[in-house]
Formats: C-alpha cells, sequence, structure tokens
C-alpha cells in the first residue's frame, strides 16, 4: 500500500464521518418507532464505530484497528441474526413492531 | 414439732398447688376441704410448734432449709426465723385465716369459681407465713410481693365486671410506689452493711450507723414508703377503700386482718434501724396520727358498710404507726393481733350482712335489721364495742397502752395523744353510726339471715377472741426493748376512756334520736362542702388525679405517633419513595432507556474532558 494515497484524507475528515455517521445512527434510534428501523439504526452506529477504528489504525499504521472493524462486522451480523429472529417472534405475537406499544417490561 | 415448721408455710402452698392445677375444677366440697383444711393443719403445726418453742425457752429459733441463691459473697439462705413477734402473726394469719376460710366456704356456696377462689386465698396464706417467718428482707420481700399479687387477684376476683378490675389495679399499682422505695430500701441497707439477714443487719448497723446519721435516716425512710404503701397509710392510702371491690371474706383476710399490717410488721422487725433515726421514726407516729384522723372523718361519710369498715382499718392501722412512733413496739403488735379479731369478725359479720341484704352493701337501704338478723346483730354489736375499745374488751386494752406510750412519750408525745384521743372519739361515733343506721331505726327492707355452722361459727369465735382477746400477753419481751409501764393520772385516763364513749353517745343522739338533721347540715353550702371533702377522702384521689393521672395521659396523649417509632418509620417511609423514583424510570419504553444511556454516557464522557 503506498503511503501516499491514506495521507490523502486526514484523519479528522475520517473521524468527523465517524461521528457524523454515529449521531445519525442514535438519533435514529431514538425517534424511530418501528423495530426494524431501530435495528439499522444501531447498525449504522456499529459501522461509524468500525469506521473510526480504521481511521485510528490508517493514522498509526497499525494493524489493530483493521482487526477491531473485522471483528466488529461479525458481531454487528450476529446481532442483526438475534436481532431480525426477535423481531419475527415479536410481530407473530402481537402484530406490531412499534417500540411504544411495546412495553409491557416496566417496574 | 418445731422442726416441722417449715411445713407451716407448706401444707397452704400444697393447697394451692391442688386447687390451681385441677385448673379450679373441683367442685365445692373438695375445694372447700383443700382449702380450708389445709390453712386449719397448718394452724394445728403452728400452734405444737408454738407451744414446744415456748417450753424449750429459746428466745429464736432459726431453721435453715437450702440455699437460695449464693452469688460470690451474696448469700441469701431459704431460712425461717421464729422468734416471739413472727410467733404472734403465725398465730393470727393461720388463726384468723383458717376462720376466714372457713366462713368462705359458706360465703361463696354457689360461686362458679369457688375452687379458684380457693386457689388464690392459700397462696396468699403461704405468701404471708414466708413474709413474717422469713428470717432475711429478701425472703420477706418475697412474701411481701405474693401478697401484693394475690391481693390484686382477689380484689379482681369477679372479673367479668370492669370495675373490679379497675380497683385491681389501682390496688397493685399505687401499693407498687411503696415496694419501688422497700426495693431501693433492701439495696442501700445491702449496699451499706453487706448482709440481708434481719438479725445480723441490726447488729451491724447498731455498731457502725450513727443514730440520726444519713444513712439510717435514707434507709429507714425508703422502708417506710413501702410500709405505708402495704398499709395504706397516708400518702399512699387511696388504694384501700376501691380494694372493698373484693369478696367479702377477701377484706376480711387481706384487707384487714393480715395484709394491711404487713407494714406495722416491718417496721417493728426493723425497729433497731428506726431507733437510729430518731427524726424517721417521729415521723412514723406523725403519719399514723394524721392517717387515723383523716380515716375517722372520712369513715363518717361513707355510705357503703364494707367502705367505713375499710376506712376504720386504715384508722386502726393509724393507732399501730403511732405506737410504733412512739417505741411502743409491742402495743403495736397486740393492737394488731386484737384488732384481726375484731376486724375479721366486722367484715365477716357485713358479709352475712350483704348476703342476707341479697348484695346490698348501701346502709341508707338497710335499717332496723335488729330483729331479722339477731345473730348478725349481736356478732357485730361485740365487733363494734371491741372497735370502738369500750372498757374489757380486747380493742380496749390494746388501744390504752398505745395512748398511755404517746403520752408518756417525752417529745412530741402528747401531739400525737391529742391526735389519738380525737381518733378514739371519731371511732365511737362512725362506727356506732354505722351500728345504728344498719341496725335501728325503721325497717325498709327484709332481711333473711342465712344460717350454718360454717356460717356462724367462725363469727362466734372472732367475736370471744374479740372479747377476751385483751387478756392474752403477747411473748414479745425478747425481741423488743421492755415497755415501761405507764400509769396516767385519771384525768388522762377519764379522756382516754370517756371520748369514746362520748362518740357512741352522739352517734346515738344524731343517728336514733335525730337531734340533729343530718341531711340538712350536710345538704346546705358550707355542710356539703365539708361532706363532699371528707367522703373523697379529702381529696387524695381528686389531687393524684390531678398530679400524676392526668399528667401521664396527657404526655401519653401528645405521643400518641410514638416519638422513637416516628423515626424508623421515617426510615421506611424514605426507602419506599426512592424505590418509587428508581420503579418510574422503568417505563419499559426502549427509546427512553436508550436516550437515558446516551445521555449519561455524554455526561460522563463530557466530564471527563472538562476535567
Amino acid at each position: 500500500m503506498p503511503a501516499i494515497s491514506m495521507q490523502a484524507i486526514p484523519v479528522e475528515h475520517g473521524l468527523l464521518l465517524a461521528a457524523v455517521l454515529f449521531t445519525l445512527g442514535l438519533l435514529g434510534v431514538l425517534t424511530r418507532r418501528n423495530m426494524v428501523f431501530v435495528l439499522m439504526s444501531l447498525e449504522i452506529m456499529l459501522n461509524a464505530v468500525a469506521l473510526a477504528f480504521i481511521t485510528g489504525g490508517a493514522r498509526w499504521a497499525n494493524a489493530d484497528g483493521q482487526i477491531m472493524f473485522i471483528m466488529i462486522i461479525s458481531l454487528a451480523a450476529a446481532e442483526v441474526a438475534v436481532g431480525l429472529g426477535l423481531v419475527l417472534r415479536l410481530f407473530h405475537q402481537f402484530k406490531t413492531l412499534d417500540l411504544d406499544i411495546l412495553s409491557k417490561m416496566k417496574g | 414439732m418445731l422442726e416441722y415448721l417449715w411445713l407451716v408455710p407448706t401444707i397452704p402452698l400444697i393447697g394451692f398447688l391442688i386447687l390451681i392445677l385441677t385448673q379450679g375444677k373441683l367442685s365445692e366440697w373438695p375445694a372447700g376441704i383443700v382449702g380450708a383444711g389445709s390453712i386449719g393443719l397448718s394452724f394445728l403445726i403452728a400452734v405444737l410448734a408454738g407451744l414446744e418453742f415456748a417450753a424449750s425457752g429459746a428466745t429464736s429459733y432459726t431453721q435453715e432449709l437450702w440455699t437460695w441463691m449464693s452469688v460470690g459473697g451474696f448469700n441469701i439462705g431459704f431460712t425461717l426465723y421464729l422468734d416471739g413477734v413472727s410467733l404472734v402473726m403465725m398465730y393470727v394469719i393461720t388463726g384468723v385465716g383458717f376462720l376466714i376460710h372457713v366462713y368462705a366456704t359458706g360465703y361463696m356456696h354457689d360461686d362458679p369459681s369457688f375452687a379458684r377462689f380457693f386457689s388464690y386465698m392459700n397462696l396468699f396464706v403461704a405468701a404471708m407465713l414466708i413474709l413474717v417467718l422469713g428470717d432475711n428482707l429478701l425472703l420477706l420481700f418475697m412474701g411481701w410481693e405474693g401478697v401484693g399479687l394475690c391481693s390484686y387477684l382477689l380484689i379482681g376476683f369477679w372479673y367479668t365486671d370492669s370495675y373490679n378490675g379497675y380497683c385491681a389495679r389501682k390496688a397493685f399499682v399505687i401499693t407498687r410506689v411503696g415496694d419501688a422505695s422497700m426495693a431501693l430500701g433492701l439495696f442501700l441497707l445491702y449496699a451499706n452493711l453487706g448482709t440481708l439477714n434481719i438479725q445480723e443487719a441490726m447488729g451491724l448497723a447498731q455498731q457502725n450507723w450513727v443514730s440520726g446519721g444519713g444513712v439510717a435516716t435514707a434507709v429507714t425512710l425508703l422502708l417506710l414508703g413501702g410500709a405505708v404503701g402495704k398499709s395504706a397509710q397516708l400518702p399512699l392510702q387511696t388504694w384501700l377503700p376501691d380494694a372493698m371491690a373484693g369478696p367479702t371474706p377477701i377484706s376480711a383476710l387481706i384487707h384487714a386482718a393480715t395484709m394491711v399490717t404487713a407494714g406495722v410488721y416491718l417496721i417493728a422487725r426493723t425497729h433497731v434501724l428506726y431507733e437510729l433515726a430518731p427524726s424517721v421514726q417521729y415521723l412514723v407516729g406523725v403519719i399514723g396520727a394524721i392517717t387515723l384522723l383523716m380515716a375517722g372523718f372520712t369513715a363518717l361519710t361513707q355510705s357503703d358498710i364494707k367502705k367505713v369498715l375499710a376506712f376504720s382499718t386504715m384508722s386502726q392501722i393509724g393507732y399501730m404507726f403511732l405506737a410504733l412512733g412512739v417505741g411502743a413496739y409491742s402495743s403495736a403488735i397486740f393492737h394488731l393481733m386484737t384488732h384481726a379479731f375484731f376486724k375479721a369478725l366486722l367484715f365477716l359479720t357485713a358479709g352475712s350482712i350483704i348476703l342476707a341484704m341479697h348484695h346490698e352493701q348501701n346502709i341508707f337501704k338497710m335499717g332496723g335489721l335488729r330483729k331479722d338478723l339477731p345473730w348478725s346483730h349481736w356478732l357485730f354489736l361485740i365487733g363494734t364495742v371491741a372497735l370502738v375499745a369500750l372498757p374489757f374488751t380486747a380493742g380496749f386494752y390494746s388501744k390504752e397502752e398505745i395512748l398511755a406510750s404517746a403520752l408518756a412519750h417525752h417529745d412530741g408525745g402528747f401531739l400525737l395523744w391529742l391526735f389519738g384521743v380525737a381518733g378514739a372519739f371519731m371511732t365511737g361515733l362512725y362506727s356506732f353510726r354505722l351500728y345504728f343506721l344498719v341496725f335501728w331505726g325503721d325497717k325498709t327492707h327484709d332481711g333473711h339471715e342465712v344460717k350454718g355452722l360454717h356460717l356462724q361459727g367462725p363469727l362466734v369465735l372472732l367475736a370471744v377472741l374479740s372479747l377476751i382477746g385483751g387478756y392474752f400477753t403477747i411473748p414479745v419481751a425478747d425481741v423488743f426493748p421492755p415497755l415501761e409501764e405507764h400509769h396516767p393520772s385519771l384525768f388522762y385516763m377519764a379522756i382516754m376512756m370517756g371520748l369514746p364513749m362520748l362518740g357512741v353517745l352522739c352517734a346515738y343522739l344524731v343517728f336514733v334520736k335525730k337531734a340533729i338533721n343530718v341531711k340538712a347540715l350536710a345538704g346546705s353550702g358550707l355542710g356539703a362542702w365539708v361532706h363532699n371533702f371528707w367522703r373523697t377522702q379529702w381529696g387524695m384521689d381528686w389531687l393524684y388525679d390531678q398530679l400524676f393521672a392526668k399528667p401521664y395521659t396527657a404526655l401519653a396523649n401528645w405521643n400518641r405517633r410514638d416519638f422513637i417509632d416516628s423515626f424508623y418509620n421515617g426510615t421506611a417511609r424514605l426507602a419506599l419513595i426512592l424505590h418509587g423514583l428508581i420503579s418510574d424510570t422503568q417505563t419499559g419504553q426502549l427509546r427512553w432507556y436508550a436516550i437515558t444511556l446516551a445521555s449519561g454516557l455524554l455526561l460522563l464522557v463530557t466530564i471527563g474532558v472538562l476535567l
């Protein structure tokens, strides 16, 4: 890998993009009422974090960032598998995916 | 038989155990035989033991049964001690007690709790015997508390009437005030002398204490507190009239003949200490003098036959205290004995009258009962003349001795004597007022004498004792310092003999001849006030109500929501509120959780960055 091309993108830009993505994802989690969209927003947040690792790894020329990226991706895959399974069960049970209606578990 | 002395208190105790362990289910015959028989047996052993004791010529006999407690240097033996005084007391308790028990088998006939009654009576006799036979003050105190308990149980015997329960509680609480004082006295005595054995303590006190010293004064004052509580003397006398709520044999046995004289016995027992504290000893006399006169006035205004007798008991015990105050201990014990005879007779006869009148106790609803109740009439008259101390009756000799001793007492004796003779006049007046109101005048209700050997037999014996009891000599010469022979001049003798008769004459003029219209006198302004003042025990009940009962209930009301509880309740309430707050955050809204998570994280990061 030529070092020049990596230097072309400053680390601040990468981190800024990650922060924007993370915020968007968080806002999605907080505002969306449909559970599928919440899961999607969670994916965006995970990817934002993964991007921040990649940027960091590139800045210090360290492989650890990429290892973390792979781990986050596999984590996200697993999470989606479980999450979608739950979504399906919930829809069967309650015929809705509205989070505000699915609020039986409270103190 | 002297070695069987321990059986004297034990047999009544066994009687109590038999009656109480059968759960009061014994029928009247066996219960009566166990109840009265145990006291009779106890009396028989007491007589035999007493005869042997007298024959042995010893001054005292000690029977060590076992060690009660032994902690370090603190050794209390369960030891009986017999000397002249305890012998007289033992005879009075078992002898008069036996007669009263026999009478009670008739009086309590058909009562559903017949066996329970006799179980308490037997326990009382056992406790009272331990009181007088104990050789140390702790054993005496155990008997002292035992008789207090029995008094409580028997005053409230008919417990279904809540008023009787109230009277029992009142008697118990007020005597408890005195008992607390007595316990403190015992502690102080032990702390100073290191022993509670009566004879040892008396000897040590004589050696170590200075006359009129602080310790002697404090100990005797505290013991006096116990004595006035038990013997219903000023200022702890208010319970005795209420104690009349119990069955009449109880009033005769406990509240006339034996228990209430325990205070007299205590002071006579510890007279060595009182001689070391002359001011307290004089106080004993003053208390007696004031009580005897106060109770006399109150007796004059009562309408309940038993309450008149209760106040007269209070008054007669006042005489005993007066005797103790002037150092005439043997006279006090002598009067205690004769008083036990004639007061038991009066109470039991009153019981017969109450039975004959179908449980009517108001003397204004009686009258003219001479013809209907000839037995009761003559027996009551004998009791009354002995109480008034007309010449040649038992009461005459004992009261005469007390007054003569008071007169001869060097400092302050004359004042006490004045109170005493004034009280003698009052005794004549109120006793014969009672007698005339009940047996003379117009007949208003019919009475039917309840007859039976077990009812009249004891009464006749007591009447004989009331007449000849004055000729007994009590063997107390070895116990008390010798009493000088007093021969008051003829003038004083005339006063002492004449005043009671004058009282009787006044009673005759007022209540039979109606020389004065008492009703009008007691109904008008000042008369009514005085009448009411006397009737309510000179306002003592009211005073105690204001001083103790009212402030206490006010305090209790004010602290209705317990001050200490509110602290603990507050802690619990705080935990509940905090729990509610946290519980409210658990809304079940996933997005709410997410935002709290995010904002918490934001907060932490911000803090981390800023710091």
